[in-house]
């Protein structure tokens, strides 16, 4: 059965790396629904997390491929009940009337997003979650007219004491 | 060292001039540099390096390589590449499109094992190192280091390091799991009718011996992928030769009888399994292998074992020597011998020239350590099921990628690495034109080979599929009588001869064996003929077609 899989991979903090990592995906016919890159804690190593909609053999399958990367220093599946996985978005939105303006604070309050943006005719929302609060927001928000919409893509780590770090 | 220079190497092959530690052969064409430096390896298990200059020759090196990492084999190549850091008033640069700049990396970065750019003269030396043991290690491949010609100039204190830095690389441990190989044992103690199937990486471990003695003491029949021919001697009682599209009947239909497979190094390629469903039927599977993502990629297992080959069979080998002592015959032993029997009663003789008994003649001419090259089509086919190889790393074919033009390239390789044993390659017309060229490079650099062209003015391959499967319609397959090989040879300098018989290509092939200069025999053959036994695509073993 497919569904969402959280990939988080330590690899070099190298030119090149990121090519590498995404074309393997590529290549070996997967679909990847979102990736997001930087600094890890190590200096010289960034983290990437990788989201891909796939079943259990096929996730297994692309890990193994991805630990082959010499560039790769480990790679980790997250586990879905224990992790934390968040996505940031910024979400432009058109203002038609004074009365847009002042519901789409109101729901932007329910969500825990803040307003970061206002124009005469617009205003940009962030808000932070899993997607699926990202996907309701966007959805709510269509309504009044969407400008434009960016996504972080998802970034995650592991709950507690489980962890994808390096051992040193 | 096979290559071929250029401006962005010129620093490199100066270098070169006063060195002798170093062989270097001069090519005709990168693609068969990396094929050499291929052959070489597979030859002598050691990794052979080849160069390249930026740009067009990096891209011809491409086939090459990807030939290489598709059969696991350990090359190094080298590219020169555009400078990478900026000189005022030059625009040679790496990332402005300058002349012969080719995305190196980019373009290989899917065809091998590892691939990097080195920024500073400084990097060359530790590079080189990682390559050699990237390359060598764990699942062997191909390693390319692209040296931007800049980096080349420079002048440093050499020192080669000691140690290698690579936290990312992580081969696997080569010794087995011993809880894996206690399950493994205890299952093929408890299998009626087990079979071995052996791939490429048995030859690469170097477990040609400790698989056959394990087959031995099981008495279980041995069957190879294409790429394992040479695990166990082809004229073993054991042995039943290479299964898969093109392989013996024999050997599937005991693999369609078995119930237990024990697969050895190697990947289940779909040329090897064909229809999944009935290679594996009822039968249970242990798989060896090096690389872990190779478990369970294409068929599901019971008993994986990540290792060595060589070191998993020897535990395997202690684990049931504790319990058990060699088996006797047994009534699966009795059915294999039945099998095989009623296989040869099928076989009826031919009229005029044909493939698969000729290279059975052949094979009592040519000496049991001999190296054998095929090129892909037909003759790569007939030569894994007619021609017996009795040792490992004597045969020489390009697997997975199944490159028409490699035998000959590395036949030569192969020949430089073993410069004692004598190399054949077993061509077809179509596959010897692509890169035949390196007749000049056998001539220059004295490298003797033999080269037999089963010459059927064909893409003979092809137009069998045609002739079975698209109602004759020869389309793109007709090569016409050029060139006369005979002459082609002779005018680089080669032996160049043409046969008709048996008989004739027994002398031929006997005088070519004496000859310190390079032979081409072209053996015209009809161009009907087709390879059996085969199982049409999408088909599986019960429905292989024997002619
Ligand atoms: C580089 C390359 N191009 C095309 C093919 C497809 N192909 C496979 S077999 C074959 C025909 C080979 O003809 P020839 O070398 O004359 O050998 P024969 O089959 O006649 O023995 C072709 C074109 C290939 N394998 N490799």
């Amino acid at each position: 059965m497919n569904e969402t899989q959280i990939i988080s991979a330590i690899v070099e903090h190298k030119p090149g790396v990121l090519y590498k990592v995404s074309n393997l995906f590529r290549r070996r016919n997967y679909n990847i629904e979102s990736i997001s890159v930087g600094a890890a804690e190590i200096e010289g190593t960034a983290r990437v997390t990788i989201t891909v909609n796939e079943n259990e053999q096929k996730t297994e399958q692309v890990i193994k491929q991805l630990n082959k990367l010499v560039e790769v220093i480990k790679v980790s599946r997250l586990d879905a009940s224990n992790m934390v996985a968040r996505e940031m978005a910024l979400v432009k939105v058109h203002i038609a009337n004074p009365s847009a303006r002042s519901d789409i604070v109101q729901y932007a309050n329910i969500f825990r997003s803040r307003i970061v943006d206002v124009s005469p005719d617009s205003m940009t929302i962030e808000v932070t979650g899993d997607s699926s609060k990202i996907d309701a927001l966007i959805e709510l928000m269509k309504g009044f007219g969407l400008k434009e919409i960016a996504r972080t893509g998802i970034t995650a780590l592991a709950r507690g004491a489980r962890s994808t770090k390096l051992e040193e | 060292m096979f290559g071929i220079s250029g401006g962005a190497v010129i620093p490199f092959f100066d270098e070169l001039y006063h060195e002798t530690e170093i062989r270097n052969i001069l090519v005709r064409h990168e693609q068969c540099a990396a094929h050499m430096a291929d052959g070489f390896a597979r030859a002598s298990g050691r990794p052979g390096v080849c160069v390249a200059t930026s740009g067009p020759g990096a891209t011809n090196l491409t086939t090459g390589i990807a030939n290489a990492y598709m059969d696991s084999i350990p090359v190094v190549a080298l590219t020169g590449q555009v400078s990478c850091r900026p000189v005022p008033g030059s625009s040679y640069l790496v990332g402005t499109d300058a002349f012969q700049e080719a995305d190196t990396v980019g373009i290989m970065t899917p065809v091998t094992k590892y691939c990097t750019q080195v920024r500073s003269a400084e990097e060359i030396p530790p590079t080189i190192k990682e390559a050699f043991h990237i390359a060598s290690t764990g699942r062997t491949g191909p390693v390319l280091i692209d040296i931007p010609v800049d980096t080349q100039r420079d002048e440093l204190d050499f020192n080669y390091p000691r140690n290698l830095d690579l936290r990312g690389y992580k081969p696997p441990q080569k010794t087995p799991h011993p809880l894996q190989i206690k399950k493994a044992a205890e299952m093929l103690k408890e299998a009626e009718r087990p079979m071995i199937l052996s791939g490429g990486g048995t030859i690469i471990s170097g477990a040609a011996k400790e698989l056959t003695e394990l087959a031995e003491f099981l008495m279980t029949p041995v069957t190879t992928s294409l790429m394992g021919k040479g695990s166990i001697p082809e004229d073993h009682p054991l042995s039943l030769g290479v299964i898969g599209m093109h392989g013996t009947t024999e050997g599937m239909r005991t693999t369609l009888e078995t119930d237990l497979i024990m697969a050895v190094g190697l990947r289940f390629s779909d040329r090897t399994t064909c229809k999944i469903p009935l290679f594996k039927r009822d039968a249970k599977i242990i798989h060896i292998d090096i690389d872990s993502a190779e478990i369970g990629k294409n068929i599901e297992t019971d008993i994986p074992i990540v290792a060595d080959a060589k070191m998993a069979l020897k535990a395997i080998y202690k684990e049931l020597s504790k319990t058990t002592s060699k088996r006797k015959k047994s009534a699966w032993y009795d059915r294999i011998e039945e099998l095989r029997q009623s296989v040869a009663e099928e076989k009826e003789e031919e009229e005029g020239l044909k493939v698969p008994r000729m290279l059975k003649e052949l094979r009592k001419i040519v000496p049991r350590d001999a190296i054998i090259c095929t090129e892909v089509g037909q003759n790569q086919s007939w030569t894994a099921i007619y021609f017996d190889i009795y040792k490992p790393r004597t045969f020489i074919t390009s697997g997975g990628l199944g490159t028409m033009g490699f035998g000959f390239p590395a036949a030569l390789g192969a020949k430089v690495a073993r410069p004692d044993t004598p190399v054949l390659d077993i061509a077809g017309d179509g596959s010897f034109n692509m890169t035949n060229q390196e007749l000049a490079t056998s001539n220059f650099h004295d490298i003797p080979v033999v080269v037999i062209i089963l010459n059927n003015r064909m893409l003979g391959m092809v137009a069998q599929w045609q002739r079975l499967f698209y109602g004759r319609r020869y389309s793109g397959v007709d090569l016409g009588t050029v060139p006369d090989f005979v002459k082609l040879a002779e005018s680089y300098g080669a032996h160049g001869t043409r046969v008709g018989s048996y008989k004739e290509v027994g002398k031929a092939v006997k005088e070519a064996l004496k000859s310190d200069t390079t032979t081409v025999i072209d053996v015209p053959i009809s161009m009907e003929d087709n390879v059996y036994p085969m199982v049409p695509a999408g088909k599986g073993f019960d429905e292989i077609v024997t002619g």
